[in-house]
């Protein structure tokens, strides 16, 4: 199964649309989370929102994760070591209030784990391309807790 | 060490998840949680958890009824420490919190690698401690970098 989700709260019709196109064409099982819209997509299931536990539950599921370039995403993938395909939202086209997501996409370019798509097109690339590899191909999970020295600072600053 | 009231607040999503990293640093003191969505009630394991209205800085009317509910919880816990991610009921809090002699630490998103948040610029002049999660972003002045959640 592949997830897809676009946070909690804004849709982001431009990469559903791209995974639905895919899907129809791969016929691949499809489970996306699409956040508020009025758009019916034709070849994968959909909810406009989930719960938490029935979002840990689609993401522990998941071959592959597909989501807006969103920290809380990126990071969920992370800890449970899923493979993600990040997609930028863009100011321009009203999918967000800033480009923040295309800073957040540059910088984890390279990352492991983390493939980055810049637009519909790529993001359809890259799933024809994973389709013919393995997905089951899961990556060291981090730990739920930031790293040690970075804890040990804020408590200074908390405690002092 | 003494023990001390500390109010962690950030928005559903990636400050949520973000904020929970932390959760090492806030040991030995007594919790209380501001969220945006009802349903993270079930991942708090230790401490308080109310749910305020979600608004972004673009939609004043939200805004002024989440920064109600915000202040009337600080009002209520009077925290000694407010630690926060973001997004807005972070600033809310961090305000008020400031005004009522709270320590209160701005920790901006990991997600904004090249500027600041609005929010972010915003929570200046309310932070005790204004930091950065990326050493580009430092300055002498604040925001400062004492690492990153990841």
């Amino acid at each position: 199964m592949i997830f897809v989700t676009v946070g909690t709260q804004l849709a982001f019709d431009r990469m559903v649309s791209a995974v639905d196109t895919w899907a129809g064409s791969s016929g691949n099982d499809v489970f996306a989370q699409v956040g508020p819209t009025d758009t019916k997509f034709n070849h994968i299931q959909q909810s406009e929102f989930l719960e938490p536990k029935d979002f840990d539950h689609y993401f522990n599921s998941a071959n592959i994760v597909i989501a807006h370039a969103g920290m809380g995403s990126i990071l969920t993938a992370m800890s449970y070591g899923k493979r993600i395909i990040i997609m930028p939202r863009k100011a321009d086209l009203g999918e967000h209030r800033n480009d923040h997501q295309l800073a957040t996409a540059r910088s984890f370019v390279g990352h492991a784990g983390v493939s980055v798509a810049w637009d519909e097109d790529e993001l359809i690339a890259l799933l024809h391309r994973i389709d013919s590899e393995t997905t089951e191909q899961d990556f060291v999970k981090i730990s739920n807790t930031a790293p040690e020295p970075f804890i040990q600072k804020l408590r200074e600053l908390i405690n002092g | 060490m003494k023990q001390k009231k500390l109010l962690a607040v950030a928005s559903a999503g990636g400050h949520w998840i973000q904020l929970n990293r932390m959760i090492p640093a806030f040991e030995g003191h007594r919790l209380h949680w501001i969220s945006t969505v009802p349903g993270l009630k079930t991942k708090v394991q230790n401490g308080t958890f109310t749910a305020v209205r979600d608004a972004s800085m673009w939609d004043k009317p939200g805004l002024l009824v989440m920064a109600l509910q915000v202040a009337w919880r600080v009002l209520l816990i009077r925290p000694d420490v407010i630690v926060t991610t973001g997004a807005a009921p972070g600033f809310f809090a961090i305000l008020f919190g400031r005004l009522l002699g709270a320590k209160t630490i701005w920790i901006d998103s990991v997600a904004n690698a090249e500027e600041l948040s609005l929010a972010g610029r915003k929570a200046k002049r309310w932070a005790t401690h204004w930091l950065t999660q990326w050493p580009e972003l430092a300055r002498k002045e604040g925001p400062h970098y004492i690492g990153s959640i990841l």
